[in-house]
């Protein structure tokens, strides 16, 4: 019976309750949720068990195997992590729209076909749309607006993908494609988008850090995620994924280690790591395709644990700028160990969740003797190391004292980033629970000698490296980043070979200077605006021309076919 | 009786409109519209059903046998028009007592019940008849009782609005009957069966071919495709709104049929599409009619005027689905009649309760409407979903087959484009909710909601467009069958 109930579902219906009902039950509500979905997502059996009826087709709702039950557990916990973090700090509404967003994120591992994975992509996509909106900053109504474009867009074209795929198969099942025509590239594109992929990257950086402390622990752990887990079920072993995997690893590291905002840092770290994860599903053997889902589980579990601490920062001092913070150790140990532990994670130190599941992905391109990917995918691993390892802890909880005399946060933050510090290391030493729940047999040992001692030798460099360059690294409000400088200025003097309308347009898009995107807009409402000539409506005689023009051309076109 | 639906479709009201003047009672008159609106629904339904099992009903007016007298012809898709007119209608005339008794005068109330009677019965006679010459003449009833109701509309602009569509009205009108005229000129009939029949043979006359120039301007021209809408948005704005939901739900989706009917079934697709790039000029017409409408709707700051806007792209979108000329593309545009009048429709429906509460339809008195009226700001949300494409609203289905239309007829890329548009109701759409649950309003704070008789129609219409996202097999299913109808008798 258990089986029949979409475990997305849950959650979903579980958020539109929280929207609406009062205090008392919110919690009760908030708590028993995920718990029940954690539940129902281990009980779900291999293959088929729901199906119903969409236009002319048939659909899977829910389908098991390992990989969707891996997802689908992670995204559980999450949802419970995330609940138990944000309870005290989060508004009844965002609350409700990341249990949307979660559930729809799960509806998405257990889909068995395209079209109810597609259904649940586009809820997920409003879900998140809505946690940001109801994030702290005013600008979170902007970002929100950029956001939600960037994964219309996204959605617009999967979707167009999609119908084209089943046009040409003639089957809506949900498993690995060819990139053999326009539909499938289009796919391929549209999933991308969703993961962060570069070029459209940005949005990442742009629209998570203007979401609330507990909003964004949400929103780290889905949309990114989601698009891995459907990359392996549709793309496994497409090699462009490789270079896009390669591309997004530094573009995440650059872009972090420019950043001064710490949860701007934290944001291109996703991208960064999920840029291993694409790399993983482009290697596509069994073991790459493993260590790509064990990375996105434990990626999942150490993100939201650093965002958790820098959600805590956050929400005790009210700053994010790593230039107001620093020397934040002497008040808040709990937050600074577990940010550490986090820190450690990431950057895949041994005995930590990200040593297991990283060097599975390294090690499969080594198998398959692709030296460059091995070779890109050390050097990166100490990029990691710089900007997240060292950076983040170092600038928020050492560094210079910044005055600053906060407290550890209220007691269910501090819980919650005990739990995921907990899990970090359990799965860092017990790697074999872990890897039972991946989707192929796992014939790889981590702890090796000459592998551990490789791994800490490269990240004793890298932090020696870091501390060198420390007067580099520092990040001063003078210079105040934009975000996606570079980006734009290539992407601008690439677009200025077309036109100065085109490259207006462009800049209007992706959010650039203030005064194109004014220029841009006053030309549009010039036309189309209340008083614009296209918006005009009063005079009879313009339609008289129009009917006449439309009338004549009409007949000249017809007359000479 | 059974026999005689067909001719009661169309007569119930038409009798029922001067009952309402002799009555002269504004109550009554209510009342009469509404069981009226409600009989020809359950009418409609009869006949969907008769025509499903049967097939094709030919009814002769007055025992005159076609093609001599006026034949009534009943098939799939006209048959489903009719309910979707009619149904609107129904819960219109239910929502409609205090939205009208606010927004007109006192003493004018009862006229404006038998303008609406004319314009319901008008827009029947349209859809069910089967002859040319009546189609024209029912036109005439539609609007010029339209014309009439929009003048009733409180702004004083309403009445030059209504002036510029009585002039536009009456120019494609006359379009029509030329176009009408010259067809009779070669044939000889007035029978829309029995024109398909005679035209092939003079198909190359260049009569014909003026007639065809004529007879598709009168209807673009009544359905308000981009260049030729300049009438709408003034009319859909300042009309009163009852009168902006009906129409925006069903006068431009009538005219659609129209333009279906005469191009598929009278002229037939071998004659419009294959001789003359008219696929070409509809396409193109209607890529611009979405991409500048949709633009344009983004920077209004009137709601009803931006959601005229937002119907013109809608507009766009089912003519491109016809210009497709394929199973697919004509599903999507007849799927979207039906889909586009629940969310249009409640979306106006919505304004109404704002004007009644609010007083004021401008984008800058809503704020934080989220908190004063949950239940009208919620049904915006949900049907400017559906107006999105979002899944699981109806806009999504339409959305889904007109891809396919796009991709069969071997133009995906036009696809992208068209989808990309969605991104420009989103922005329109934001625009609206971000006004109503980010801002909040200081001066008043307390919940007051509309009154429930118009809460409950809006919220009918409300779950039908997500029940129609889900379940499809009433509507795209319909719709489905009576592409393949329509295509099938054109072949």
């Amino acid at each position: 019976m258990i089986n029949f109930i979409p475990p997305g579902i849950i959650l979903i219906i579980a958020g539109f309750l929280l929207l609406i009902v009062p205090k008392q039950l919110f919690r009760i509500i908030a708590f028993v949720a995920p718990i029940i979905t954690i539940f129902i997502v281990l009980q779900i059996p291999d293959g088929v068990s729901l199906k119903g009826n969409f236009l002319d087709y048939s659909i899977e709702i829910i389908e098991g195997d390992k990989l969707s039950r891996l997802f689908g557990l992670i995204f559980s916990i999450m949802a419970l992590g995330g609940t138990i973090f944000s309870i005290n700090n989060i508004k009844n509404k965002e609350l409700g729209f990341a249990f949307i967003y979660a559930g729809s994120a799960i509806g998405v591992t257990f889909s068995g076909d395209l079209i109810s994975m597609f259904v649940f992509w586009e809820i997920m996509a409003i879900g998140s749309t809505m946690v940001i909106w109801n994030g702290l900053e005013l600008t979170s109504h902007k970002a929100g607006l950029r956001y939600a474009l960037v994964h219309f867009l996204g959605g617009v074209i999967l979707m167009i993908g999609i119908i084209g795929n089943i046009n040409q198969t003639g089957s809506s099942n949900f498993t690995a494609v060819s990139l053999d025509s326009w539909a499938q590239w289009l796919m391929l594109i549209g999933i991308l988008i969703n993961a962060g992929a570069w070029p459209i990257s940005s949005w990442i950086g742009d629209a998570y850090p203007e979401a609330s402390a507990g909003g964004m622990v949400f929103l780290s752990a889905f949309t990114t995620k989601t698009a891995v887990f459907v990359l392996i079920k549709t793309f496994p072993g497409t090699e462009i994924l490789v270079y896009i995997g390669l591309i997004m690893i530094f573009y995440g590291i650059i872009y972090a280690l420019l950043e001064n905002d710490m949860r701007r840092i934290l944001a291109y770290s996703i991208v960064n790591q999920v840029g291993f994860m694409v790399t993983g599903i482009g290697i596509g053997t069994e073991m790459a395709i493993n260590g790509a889902a064990s990375h996105a589980f434990a990626h999942i579990i150490y993100k939201a644990l650093l965002l958790m601490s820098a959600g805590s920062v956050l929400y005790m001092t009210g700053k994010r700028k790593c230039t107001d913070l620093g020397g934040l150790y002497r008040t808040m140990p709990i937050t600074t160990i577990c940010g550490i532990i986090g820190a450690l994670a990431i950057s895949s130190f041994p005995l930590t969740s990200g040593f297991i599941s990283k060097s599975m992905i390294s090690q499969s391109a080594a198998d398959l003797h692709l030296t460059y990917v091995w070779f890109l995918l050390t050097a990166a691993s100490a990029g990691v190391f710089l900007h997240a390892g060292i950076k983040f802890p170092w600038f928020v909880f050492f560094q210079k004292d910044s005055g600053l005399r906060p407290k550890d946060p209220p007691f269910n933050m501090k819980i919650s980033m005990i739990i995921f510090s907990a899990i970090c290391i359990l799965i860092g030493i017990f790697p074999s629970v872990l890897y039972s729940l991946l989707p192929f047999e796992v014939d790889y040992v981590p702890y090796t000698f000459g592998h551990v001692i490789a791994y800490l030798q490269l990240l004793l460099f890298a932090g020696l490296a870091f501390f060198i360059l420390l007067p580099q690294m520092k990040r001063t409000l003078t210079i105040s980043l934009d975000t996606d400088w570079l980006f734009r200025v290539v992407s601008l003097r690439i677009i200025n070979f077309f036109s100065k309308e085109l490259k207006i347009l462009s800049d209007g898009i992706k959010g650039g200077t203030p005064e194109q995107i004014s220029s841009f807009i006053d030309h549009l409402i010039k036309y189309h605006g209340p008083s614009g000539i296209l918006a005009k409506t009063l005079p009879t005689g313009r339609t008289i021309f129009w009917v006449i023009v439309i009338f004549v051309l009409f007949l000249i076109l017809t007359f000479l076919s | 009786m059974l026999s005689q639906l067909p001719a009661l479709q169309v007569v119930i009201p038409l009798i029922a409109a001067p009952l309402c003047v002799v009555l002269r009672n504004k109550e009554i008159a209510c009342l009469v519209s509404q069981v009226v609106s409600i009989l020809s629904f359950l009418i409609s339904l009869i006949l969907l059903q008769q025509v499903l099992q049967e097939g094709i009903i030919s009814y002769a007016l007055g025992g005159w046998l076609a093609p001599v007298g006026i034949e009534y012809r009943l098939d799939i898709l006209n048959s489903f028009i009719l309910v979707i007119i009619s149904g609107i209608s129904s819960i219109v005339t239910l929502y409609s007592k205090k939205s009208v008794n606010f927004e007109i005068e006192s003493e004018k109330i009862y006229l404006f019940y038998t303008g609406y009677l004319l314009m319901f019965s008008g827009l029947l006679g349209m859809t069910i008849t089967g002859d040319a010459f009546n189609v024209f003449v029912f036109i005439e009833i539609s609007s010029l009782s339209s014309y009439a109701m929009i003048a009733m509309g409180k702004d004083r602009r309403a009445v030059s609005a209504a002036f510029t569509y009585l002039v536009m009205g009456t120019v494609g009108a006359t379009f029509f009957l030329i176009g009408v005229g010259l067809m009779y000129s070669m044939t000889g009939t007035l029978n829309m069966a029995d024109l398909a029949e005679r035209l092939p043979k003079v198909y190359d006359t260049k009569a014909i071919l003026v007639s065809f120039a004529f007879i598709s301007i009168g209807i673009l021209l009544k359905l308000a495709l981009f260049p030729l809408h300049l009438w709408l948005p003034n009319a859909y704005t300042y009309a009163p709104s009852v009168v902006s939901a009906f129409l925006s739900a069903t006068a431009t989706k009538v005219a659609i049929y129209i333009l279906i009917r005469f191009g598929y079934s009278v002229f037939g697709s071998d004659f419009v599409f294959s001789k003359y790039p008219t696929a070409e000029i509809l396409a193109s017409l209607s890529i611009i009619a979405i991409v500048v409408c949709s633009i344009v709707a983004i920077f209004q700051t009137n709601i009803k005027r931006l959601l005229a806007f937002s119907s013109l792209a809608q507009v766009g979108y089912i003519v491109l689905g016809i210009s497709f000329n394929n199973i697919n593309g004509l599903t999507a545009a007849i799927v979207h009649i039906f889909n586009h009048a629940l969310s249009k429709g409640a979306l106006f429906l919505a304004m109404g309760c704002v004007a009644i509460v609010i007083g004021s339809v401008k984008i800058k008195d809503i704020n934080g409407l989220g908190k004063k009226m949950p239940f009208t700001a919620f049904a915006i949300v949900i049907s400017g979903l559906s107006l999105i494409g979002v899944p699981l609203t109806a806009g999504f289905i339409s959305k889904w087959y007109l891809v396919l239309g796009a991709i069969d007829k071997g133009w995906w890329p036009l696809a992208i484009i068209l989808l990309l548009t969605s991104l420009l109701a989103l922005v329109y759409v934001w625009r609206v909710v971000e006004v109503m649950y980010f801002r909040s309003d200081p001066n008043s704070p307390e919940v007051k909601e509309a009154p429930l008789s118009m809460v409950i129609p809006l919220y009918i219409l409300v779950a039908m467009t997500i029940y129609f996202g889900i379940e499809t097999s009433f509507s795209a299913g319909l719709a489905n069958e009576a592409a393949e109808y329509i295509l099938g008798i054109s072949e």
